[in-house]
């Protein structure tokens, strides 16, 4: 049986799979829910400074959009940092972080960005025993407009100075929380990187608006006619956050750097794919925020089930296993060549892969052979781009079948060429740096 | 249990009263907003799909279904108006099951249709209560159309012919207009009076007059109305009923279906209308199974239909025969009926002897079989009845018995032009019956405005 217990910088926990600090950790009761339920750990929603705790909105939090059946594939959020007293959560994690020694318990973290504030916080939350703090860089809304949250996270040099901050003042294990809303994501990581921190987790929430409504012209989630742009996450988030994932771990100046995965989470194989390009564990939230806690149970099994059915004994089996082949455009070898096929028998015959090569692309799949309803590729025309697979609502249907080498590709009328060639060796590239033959 | 139930003889009251509202309940109940979301995600929208294509129609079904998908079912009963105007009443009665649905994509790929007809009966539901009517009529040309029968071909045939801005008088012989549809569908398919809901609707474009009680070839001639306006469309269906061809069948007792159906579409009080306490009924479609269907829900006890040949030869689809077989109703097949057994005048039984196809020719096997009975409904089929077309003036060419069209529906007449049931060549269903009223208008427009252009 795979052993799929995590170490991620230091902290402990049964399985890689921790709640992210959102709604679901923002209290005990929920916090003891998960743990009954099976999740490895906990990022316990973001404490404030001592005071007078933020408050939210007491009309709509939560906007979404969905796909067929009304699944939830995106939502987004204006809830701000928890607006429960700091003592009362402090008093709550200490105590579960007792009754619950096995699991994880990491504490976010969204103070002024001065150093006071910083040396103010740290110690009571190490006086907790919780398992480290997770520094919120990226929340997008509300407290980003009071010069926290992504309003750091955004600037790479106030990055490296909070989490130098905190390595000083602190002997817990620092995990710096990345937003995604900024131009190139491997700028923050190095910057929290330089500055000491022991991970990165990412991403945080997206900008965004989830609609508008059409009769009072008014953004939701709407509160009293007035709507504000919040964190998008979810499904809809995966591939965005997968790519970041993947930047940070193939840069060479933070490969290696401990990265926690989280956006859109929903089963054992989004995590297991988070994994492969370089994340040490996941985090989930929206997926618990739709089904609830019992999901973990099939994320843990599906997990187990598919390292033992591959071989993989632990998880640093398959952590980074992808990492080195996400590359850059120019280094595809533009000698491979595949062509869609579609299997006949499999084909329910909706005509989609038809109309979408048809209209929008290469003309390369007949709808009608002999008079009657056929679909079917014309490899001579076929560019092999894949549009007809992702439109194709049969899994499996369509496939992309590689050419071998010496095959001749029928819409070039050359034979596959054995050799790997890319775009920095291309005739047509004016920059190319060495001729091709 | 009500006296009733085992009365011998053919007798109304077999039910506790409240029993037959229940019975007689909408077949396929509407599907309400969340329903209709849900099933209508489900459509691939499909390329030159095949549903719309199985059409008679050809409603584009694709389109109305993702109007429903996105909250526009008005928009929706739009797309499905714009080629059937009828599209409430055949949503209700459409075969779908040998039609749109049959070749749904997701019926080849899980065996499980998107509910086309449910879609459409959805989306054309909540246009009607809104009595939302979408089309203009056109500047009035001053032509005049008479239409013979206020079926679905005529009324599909008027309402196209008003759009026009053409002037149309209906002729029709009973006493209310829709046809079949008011007097000839089970009445479990079409609850709430929606038959002549659907009239109403129609009609409220304008222009279109209807005259009940005027029977052609009674009341008026052919030649009447080829005098008299500038076109004619024919549409009165058919008016025989084929005969059993056994031995006693004016026996009290042997019915034709059709007039069962008729009448029990017409009743006040169900259980006042008398069905036997043992039925049979002669016959392998729709109708056969309408009558024997109805008769079990009217509190007949033991119900068999008897069919000459076997269940693949079957009119009535599949989904017709599992809705009898689910009511309790036995179907037997190569039985044909031999002899009517009387008792006083009045059916007690009826012979049937067996049946078996030698080459292509089915004959009887002399192998016999009688069947306690105290009615049989005859279903063997409906003829057209040419004597009140061709009685007087010039007569109308026929094909097979029924009125020879081109493919525009126009007759051998000049200026006559037909469709539904009464012409060669058709399916006998709804939705054929409507695509041909309104291609035939169409034809008649493009005759009577040079073209199309008044």
């Amino acid at each position: 049986m795979a052993d799929i217990r995590n170490n991620f910088v230091g902290i402990k926990s049964p399985n890689p799979f921790w709640l992210a600090s959102a709604p679901p950790t923002d209290k005990a009761y929920n916090v003891i829910r998960a743990f009954k339920a099976g999740w490895g750990g906990v990022v316990w929603k973001t404490l404030g400074e001592e005071g007078p705790p933020v408050v939210n909105v007491n009309g709509p939090r939560y906007g979404a959009i969905w796909g067929a059946d009304r699944r939830l594939l995106g939502l987004n959020n204006i809830e701000l940092i928890t607006d429960r007293d700091l003592q009362v959560n402090l008093r709550e994690i200490k105590q579960v972080k007792k009754d619950w020694p096995d699991r994880a318990i990491v504490v976010s973290l969204m103070v002024p960005c001065v150093e006071e504030a910083w040396k103010a916080i740290l110690p009571v939350v190490e006086e907790t025993e919780a398992d480290g703090i997770e520094l919120n860089f990226g929340c997008p809304h509300g407290m980003s407009e009071r010069g926290m949250g992504a309003a750091v996270g955004q600037v790479p040099e106030y990055i490296e100075m909070v989490v130098r901050w905190c390595k000083q003042n602190t002997r817990m294990p620092v995990i710096t929380k990345l937003t995604p809303n900024i131009t190139d994501v491997r700028k923050p990581a190095r910057a929290a990187h330089a500055g000491g921190t022991d991970a990165v987790s990412l991403i945080n929430t997206i900008n965004s608006i989830t609609g508008v409504d059409l009769d009072s012209f008014a953004p939701q989630p709407t509160i009293d006619g007035k709507g504000s742009h919040g964190g998008y996450c979810g499904p809809a988030v995966k591939p965005i956050a997968m790519n970041m994932v993947a930047e940070i771990a193939r840069d060479p100046e933070t490969h290696g750097l401990p990265i926690s995965g989280i956006g859109g989470i929903t089963t054992w194989r989004d995590a297991a794919e988070f994994m492969a390009l370089g994340a040490g564990n996941v985090q989930v939230c929206t997926a618990a925020m739709t089904y609830g806690f019992k999901i973990v149970q099939e994320m843990i099994a599906g997990l187990e089930n598919w390292m033992d059915e591959k071989g993989h004994a632990s998880l640093d089996d398959i952590v980074g296993r992808a990492t080195p082949n996400v590359t850059d455009w120019q280094y595809l070898n533009l000698n491979y060549v595949a062509k869609a096929r579609i299997d006949q028998d499999a084909c329910i015959k909706c005509g989609r892969c038809h109309i979408a090569c048809e209209d929008t692309s290469h003309q390369a799949i007949t709808n009608m052979v002999d008079g009657v309803r056929h679909f079917e590729v014309i490899e001579a025309e076929c560019v092999g781009c894949n549009l007809c697979v992702n439109v194709c609502p049969v899994e499996n249907c369509i496939t992309m079948e590689p050419l071998a080498v010496g095959v001749m590709d029928q819409r070039t009328g050359k034979p596959v060429s054995p050799i790997y060639a890319n775009w920095t060796t291309h005739p047509n590239n004016p920059m190319a740096k060495v001729a091709a033959e | 249990m009500p006296e009733g139930q085992f009365k011998e003889g053919i007798a109304g009251g077999r039910l506790q009263a409240d029993q037959y509202a229940d019975n007689f309940s909408d077949l396929h109940p509407p599907l309400d907003h969340h329903e209709a979301l849900v099933e209508s995600d489900r459509c691939y929208f499909c390329y030159d799909a095949p549903c719309m294509n199985a059409c008679p129609t050809s409603i584009d079904i694709p389109l109305f279904i993702r109007q429903i998908s996105t909250g526009n079912p008005i928009g929706s009963a739009k797309t499905i108006f714009d080629q059937n105007i009828l599209g409430g009443m055949c949503a209700r009665v459409c075969p779908t099951e040998t039609l749109c649905e049959e070749v749904c994509v997701r019926e080849v790929a899980e065996g499980k249709p998107v509910q086309i007809g449910r879609l459409q009966r959805y989306a054309t539901d909540v246009a009607m209560a809104e009595s939302k009517q979408f089309y203009p009529r056109a500047e009035p040309t001053g032509k005049t159309v008479a239409v013979v029968g206020a079926g679905p071909a005529g009324l599909a045939a008027a309402h196209r012919l008003a759009r026009h801005g053409h002037d149309v008088t209906i002729l029709e012989a009973r006493p209310k207009a829709g046809g079949l549809n008011e007097y000839g569908i089970a009445a479990y398919k079409s609850v709430d009076n929606f038959a002549q809901a659907e009239v109403d609707y129609v009609t409220a474009i304008g222009g279109i007059d209807i005259q009940n009680g005027k029977a052609l070839g009674r009341d008026y001639q052919l030649s009447d109305l080829i005098r008299n306006y500038d076109a004619v469309f024919l549409g009165m269906g058919l008016g025989g009923v084929n005969a059993l061809r056994a031995d006693g069948e004016d026996a009290d007792g042997v019915i034709n279906a059709v007039e069962f159906i008729a009448e029990l579409r017409q009743a006040s009080d169900l259980s006042g209308l008398p069905v036997g306490r043992r039925v049979v009924v002669i016959g392998g479609g729709m109708t056969a199974i309408d009558a024997a269907v109805q008769s079990k829900l009217l509190g007949a006890e033991e119900v068999t239909i008897c069919y000459r040949r076997g269940q693949e030869h079957m009119n009535a689809s599949e989904f017709e025969q599992d809705l009898a077989a689910a009511n309790g109703v036995t179907i037997r097949h190569w039985l044909q009926p031999k002899r009517v057994i009387a008792e006083g005048g009045k059916v007690g039984a009826i012979e049937l002897e067996y049946t078996a196809l030698n080459g292509d020719t089915l004959a009887g096997t002399g192998e016999t079989l009688t069947l306690t009975a105290d009615q049989v409904f005859k279903a063997i089929g409906q003829s057209f009845v040419p004597a009140a077309l061709n009685g007087s003036g010039a007569s109308i060419d026929l094909e097979a018995g029924r009125i020879k069209v081109d493919a525009e529906g126009r007759t051998s007449l000049d200026r006559v032009w037909a469709g539904g049931d009464c012409i060669f060549g058709g399916d006998d269903l709804t939705v054929s019956a409507v695509a041909q009223g309104r291609d035939a208008a169409e034809s008649i427009n493009r005759a009577l405005t040079s073209n199309g252009r008044a």
